[in-house]
């Protein structure tokens, strides 16, 4: 009987366990089956005239999608000049002078923020900045996606600057430095590289975010000349081309997830690699 | 430093002295710059409540239960939303949680050091991919599977068990519920992996070597003392994994249908709060609809506050308390 048993535990552990090796590469496999996927389908339907010419009019094939590369830089570049301050210095705060009680607010509201789904701060960026202009516009988008930058650099910026060693703090401030000279000129430094990095973690992800992009930069099938006009993004598109039921529309929609995806993947690659050298083994 | 008084010696500095090292004002400058978050935050749902006020004044308590969404008539409910919001995040975990729960206990417990982090590494990359990507594979991927394989086999076995197979009836178009929640599963499941490997590494060495000493397979081991001490950081994983896919709009919004409609089979189209608010926003005519679809994002907002609210707290509790179960 204990005979039994003991088989029967014995095979219950061999099973449970290679179970559990299947799950885990089951899930990497699906990293590469994506990878494979848009490399196919996307890879074929690349090519040159997709990064320099605008969408053709609805039912002529051809064109690309130039206005949403650039429209999608446009976007982001507002969405770092407004998000990446705001982060940093509040990352600033929470790790050098942060009280208890204001600093638990500030962090809890951050998380917080974190967790709005997209298409909320969308909502949000519509009744900030489209509402009171009345149209959509470039910079409503960046003020979307600034928002959304916000809390990622901030528990960056805290993280990393809570790891630079206090001894360097003290020998600033045993040569005389006061408490800022020792933050800019020693502590962020030593710690601009995980920082930096962090940044463009945070705007590697906004770069994919399609939800709060709709009702504010609301996309455009021309150029967007200047800032208050409304204008495409490589996500908007991709979305817009791939519910439409033009065959010619879903394959480039396949090209531009191959470079949107690309992208996105380089620089989570590089920026955690060099986070991963440098002693953090995750933290964004 | 003419004149100045000598830099503090013994006792605090004069707000002045302080003020001249530029301290009080580098202090200054953060706090107003942490303050935004604050400011941004109430505003957001300073804006939600007050941009609701027309429907919540018109249909009340009654907007979360009722039935209808017809914009010619303007008589909105949110019950098919929040209908659709829940199933396909409850299916989503159904799928998710056991397959990433898994996965986390191999990574933790039996890979070598080593292959766990890379492993780790590629279901981060995993978790960065853009969600209109995983539309897009919803669409021309999961959407045909679900028609022609997934779909008939369910109907042909779970479809005939007396309760269940009520979820497996009805015509299978390949999009709705089911295939919603596959791609919701999809990408939620880094997520879960990732949160729960790291809790279950922070269980300590000795737990699992007394289990195995008293003869406990590895299995064992860590089915009945690994995973128990963690189980309270699991759950917050889980809570966030949850909150995720509630908020999840463009993967959800490209394969589930659209369709407000409550419906029993997980075959058939539905519609999620974050989906509904995508599509028809832009074209809400008539300022009862937009304040319908807004107080529909502040519902979603306030699901989302609380579980991730609850997470944190769980995930907090266990790397303080160690998780010891209770």
């Amino acid at each position: 009987m204990s005979r039994i048993r003991l088989i029967w535990r014995k095979s219950l552990n061999v099973v449970m366990l290679t179970l559990t090796g299947v799950c885990a590469f089951a899930v990497v496999s699906v990293l590469f089956l994506i990878l494979g996927y848009f490399v196919i389908h996307g890879g074929s339907s690349l090519n040159w005239d997709f990064f320099t010419k605008l969408p053709k009019p609805v039912g002529e094939t051809g064109g690309g999608m130039a206005n949403a590369i650039l429209g999608s830089l446009k976007l982001l570049l507002l969405a770092g000049l407004m998000g990446l301050p705001v982060g940093l210095m509040a990352g600033v705060y929470l790790a050098e002078f942060g009280g208890k009680t204001f600093s638990f607010v500030i962090r809890y509201t951050t998380d917080l923020l974190n967790g709005v789904p997209s298409i909320v701060i969308g909502l949000f960026a519509y009744s900030i900045a489209v509402l009171p202009v009345k149209h959509f516009s470039t910079v409503a988008g960046g003020v979307a996606l600034g928002i959304m930058v916000i809390p990622i650099t901030v528990r960056a910026t805290e993280e990393f600057l809570r790891a630079v060693p206090g001894a360097l703090r003290e020998g600033a401030m045993a040569l005389g430095a006061s408490k800022w000279r020792t933050i800019a000129t020693v502590v962020l430094p030593a710690a601009s590289g995980g920082i930096i990095t962090g940044m463009l973690l945070s705007l590697a992800r906004v770069a994919g975010e399609t939800a709060p992009l709709l009702f504010t930069a609301f996309g455009n099938r021309f150029w967007s000349p200047g800032w208050s006009q409304p204008t495409a993004a490589l996500p908007e598109m991709i979305y817009r081309y791939a519910i439409s039921p033009y065959e010619d529309w879903n394959r480039q929609a396949w090209a531009a997830g191959l470079v949107l995806l690309g992208l996105v993947l380089l620089a989570n690659l590089v920026c955690r690699f060099v986070l991963h050298r440098r002693g953090f083994s995750r933290s964004v | 430093m003419d004149g100045a008084a000598p830099r503090h010696v013994g006792g605090p500095r004069s707000f002045v002295a302080r003020l001249r090292d530029g301290d009080e004002v580098a202090h200054l400058i953060t706090l107003v710059f942490a303050a935004v978050i604050l400011l941004i935050t109430s505003m957001l749902v300073y804006e939600l409540w007050v941009s609701s006020h027309l429907s919540r004044a018109q249909f009340g308590w009654n907007f979360l239960w009722t039935q209808t969404w017809d914009p010619i008539f303007d008589h909105y409910g949110a019950a098919p939303f929040i209908y659709g919001t829940l199933v396909t995040s409850i299916v989503s975990l159904i799928i998710a949680v056991p397959l990433g729960l898994a996965a986390a206990v191999y990574l933790a417990e039996l890979a070598p050091r080593n292959m766990s982090d890379s492993i780790a590494f590629l279901i981060d990359l995993l978790a960065a991919v853009p969600s209109v990507i995983y539309g897009l594979l919803g669409i021309f991927v999961v959407v045909p599977v679900v028609r022609t394989t997934i779909g008939p086999m369910l109907i042909n076995t779970v479809g005939n068990v007396p309760v269940i197979g009520r979820l497996f009836k009805g015509p299978n178009y390949g999009v709705g519920f089911l295939t919603a929640s596959i791609v919701l599963a999809i990408m939620i499941v880094p997520f879960i992996i990732s949160v729960s490997r790291e809790v279950l590494l922070t269980v300590p060495r000795e737990q699992r070597e007394a289990a195995l000493a008293m003869g406990a397979t590895r299995w064992e081991a860590t089915w009945k003392v690994v995973v128990p001490w963690a189980r309270t950081g699991i759950m917050g994983s889980i809570f966030l994994a949850l909150a995720r896919a509630l908020g999840e709009t463009m993967a959800v919004t490209m394969v589930i249908g659209n369709d407000p409609k409550i419906r029993e089979s997980l075959f058939a189209s539905g519609y999620t709060i974050a989906a509904v608010i995508a599509n028809e926003f832009t074209e809400a005519t008539g300022d009862l609809y937009l304040s319908a679809l807004i107080e529909l994002g502040l519902v979603l907002f306030l699901m989302t506050f609380i579980l991730n609210g609850l997470a944190r707290i769980l995930i907090v509790a266990t790397e303080r308390g160690g998780g010891r179960p209770s």
